[in-house]
């Protein structure tokens, strides 16, 4: 919907707060080991030290579901850059995190 | 599970929700620790049942909730229900409810693989554990169908959702919006919360919404089957479950005046019984509403608490109009035993009047109401309509032992058996009937009233003239003079002409009682005539042989005496008298 101002977003090399990714999941599932693993695929290949990573267990710290309006779990949220955008599943499907996190992929 | 199911059987355990007369129809409240699917159109009232709910249990039943709403965030909420006199902020405060607002945005959510919806659970969970909720509110879970495209996963977790909360002992509410048809909720919510389900509606009749509630399913219990009227007023929700009741009200053999001495005179010699209900009917001024404010003035004046509807004319109008009958309300006003409503009933429907007029009667707690006049009640000659609706609030009334007047406007004062027909709908609800009538006669129109029922008293059947004067309401003995029975100035006049009569006898009477004692005199002074004339004529008959004796002893003395004279011897005598 929101068209994001993604040409001010190319991220310059070094600055390695461009990106701030938070990941929601409820325990140590399957599920949840799965999605965090592929956001670290995802990642390396296409943000390679840009990003930030942060892993939030919410059967742990279940006040913080409010927060960001969690519902689904695995959520990631992309706090930074603005627009905050919210990616629900494993992230299995790379393709559809690129387009949820609007980062243009890579070649090659 | 099969042993517990039968220890369960004989008491369902319930959670009352506080609701007026929704715990009435449920037979005691939800079931407890089970999900409750509510149902209905846009804007009947589905989130305000289920708020309430919530507030009661936490206020009046010592059960905390949780309030997840998925459409309108906790502040729109707590704006809205604070009409309601609800107020959410303080309750937060207190740790006795948790507004949680999820908020679902399609269009920032891509889907990238499995997931599940524990982060919903965790949520609930967080907020039921914060405060120790016993009691969940999802208003309502359908929003999640629009946010969330993969609906398979959603029916799957909801699913799981009412199955969670069954586990844990939570007494639920679920909203849903009506489906299409005879579907029941849109995205069928119905299979997952299988308990009880209740549907609110709201219907547009002769352009006047009412809404209604009906129990559709309460699996191990009894309900209320039918439809019933509920309002959302200042206090809450209110619902009607009158034709739920039973007759088996408590009666009364205490008797109220009315205040009308000699119509309590008519009543068996002390007036109505306490808890009954009066029906005054007759055509355009008659008097009904003076005789419902005598009743109403008469037990403000022994102490009592009274209510009066009016439906036609303004508070101040009434006192007023009240006043040149020498009824003065306006003093039981100022005491607060006394409120006068004056509304148009039309400008709702028959079911929400009846709401609020029990709302007023709850709140107030009169023991005499008034209603004047029940004919306008509806603006269409709908007599089926008005009729269950008296039905439902003379029950109630009676149930609270409230002693009703209602007045009715007939179509035709004058013609007999029309005025009585057209209350033929309501007046078998009614204990005693009274009816006023225009007599028209000799070029004026006088009142007339008489009992045309009292059911369990003596009563009288004449018919009297009801006059209203600035001294107030009299009732007097009509003319029954001649071939017909007349009233006002008639009555005066046959009643002058009777008297005029009566003296002009009497009068009468009297000259011929003189007459008979002059006669009386004449005749004896006649009889004392006669026997002075008997006594003088026997007086001169005396007189007369008085004479004759004394002549004759006269006689024989001077024959002796000549006797003696010629012959001196003895002897010669002898001689003597043979010569002579």
């Amino acid at each position: 919907m929101s068209i994001p101002a993604a040409p001010d977003f190319h991220p310059e090399p070094g600055s390695t707060l461009a990106f701030q990714l938070r990941l929601y999941v409820a325990g140590q599932t399957a599920k949840s080991l799965g999605a965090l693993a592929n956001l670290r695929r995802i990642c390396e290949t296409h943000l390679a030290g840009q990003y930030r990573i942060e892993v939030i267990d919410l059967t742990k710290t279940p006040q913080l579901a409010a927060g960001d309006q969690i519902l689904a779990v695995p959520t990631l949220v992309r706090r930074l850059p603005e627009p905050i955008k919210k990616i629900i599943g494993d992230l299995s499907n790379e393709e559809r995190v690129l387009v949820g996190l609007d980062i243009q992929p890579v070649r090659g | 599970m099969n042993r517990e199911s039968i220890t369960n059987r004989p008491t369902l355990a319930k959670a009352p929700t506080g609701i007026e007369g929704l715990d009435e129809i449920t037979r005691g409240g939800l079931p407890a620790g089970r999900p409750t699917l509510v149902c209905g159109t846009a804007g009947c009232g589905k989130t305000m049942l289920a708020m309430e709910f919530l507030v009661r249990g936490a206020t009046e039943f010592g059960e905390p909730g949780v309030f997840m709403m998925f459409e309108e965030n906790a502040a729109e909420l707590t704006a809205n229900v604070r009409s309601l006199g609800f107020d959410l902020e303080t309750l937060a405060a207190q740790n006795k409810i948790v507004l949680d607002y999820v908020h679902i945005e399609r269009s920032e959510i891509e889907e990238t693989g499995d997931y599940d919806l524990e982060g919903l659970f965790i949520r609930l969970g967080h907020a039921i554990d914060s405060i120790g909720a016993k009691r969940v509110v999802l208003d309502t879970v359908e929003a999640l169908f629009a946010g969330l495209p993969n609906h398979a996963v959603l029916r799957a977790e909801l699913r799981r959702l009412f199955r969670w909360l069954k586990e844990r002992g939570m007494t639920a509410i679920v909203t849903g919006e009506k489906g299409e048809g005879n579907a029941i909720s849109r995205y069928g919510l119905e299979e997952y919360v299988a308990d009880c389900v209740i549907i609110l509606d709201q219907r547009i009749e002769e352009q006047i919404s009412t809404r209604r509630l009906r129990v559709l399913k309460y699996r191990g219990t009894g309900h209320g089957m039918n439809e019933y009227p509920f309002l959302i007023g200042p206090r809450g929700f209110s619902v009607l479950p009158i034709t739920s009741l039973q007759l088996d009200h408590q009666v009364s053999l205490e008797r109220v005046p009315t205040g009308i001495a000699r119509l309590d005179e008519m009543l068996g010699g002390q007036g109505v019984f306490r808890g009954t209900s009066v029906l005054v009917s007759g055509s355009a001024g008659t008097g009904k509403t003076s005789i419902a404010a005598k009743l109403i003035e008469t037990a403000c004046r022994r102490g009592e608490r009274a209510l009066f509807f009016a439906y036609e004319e303004s508070t101040a109008q009434v006192v007023r109009n009240m006043r040149s009958i020498g009824i003065d309300l306006a003093p039981w006003v100022t005491r607060g035993l006394l409120e006068i409503h004056a509304s148009r009933p039309t400008l709702q429907g028959l079911e929400q009047h009846l709401v609020m007029t029990h709302d007023m009667v709850r709140a107030f707690g009169p023991s005499v109401i008034a209603i004047d006049p029940i004919s306008n009640l509806t603006l269409a000659q709908d007599d089926t309509a008005v009729k269950p609706m008296l039905m439902r609030l003379i029950d109630f009334l009676k149930k609270e032992q409230i002693t009703a007047v209602f007045t009715s406007l007939t179509s035709r004062g004058d013609a007999a058996s029309a005025a009585e027909d057209s209350q033929l709908g309501v007046s078998s609800l009614m204990d005693t009937w009274l009816l006023l009538r225009n007599v028209e006669f000799t070029g004026e129109r006088n009142r007339t009233l008489f009992v045309q029922k009292s059911r369990g008293m003596a009563h009288s059947n004449q018919v009297r003239e009801f006059i209203l004067s600035d001294e107030g309401i009299d009732l007097v003995d009509v003319y029954l003079g001649g071939e017909r029975v007349l009233t006002g100035s008639a009555r005066v006049a046959q009643e002058a002409q009777a008297r005029a009569v009566a003296a002009l006898r009497e009068e009468d009477h009297q000259r011929k009682l003189r007459q008979l004692g002059a006669r009386r005199k004449a005749i004896e002074a006649q009889i004392a005539a006669l026997q002075a004339e008997a006594e003088a004529e026997a007086e001169e008959v005396h007189l007369a042989i008085a004479q004759e004796v004394l002549q004759q002893s006269t006689l024989r003395q001077s024959a002796d005496a000549m006797a003696h004279r010629r012959s001196p011897p003895v002897g010669a005598n002898g001689l003597l008298e043979k010569i002579r």
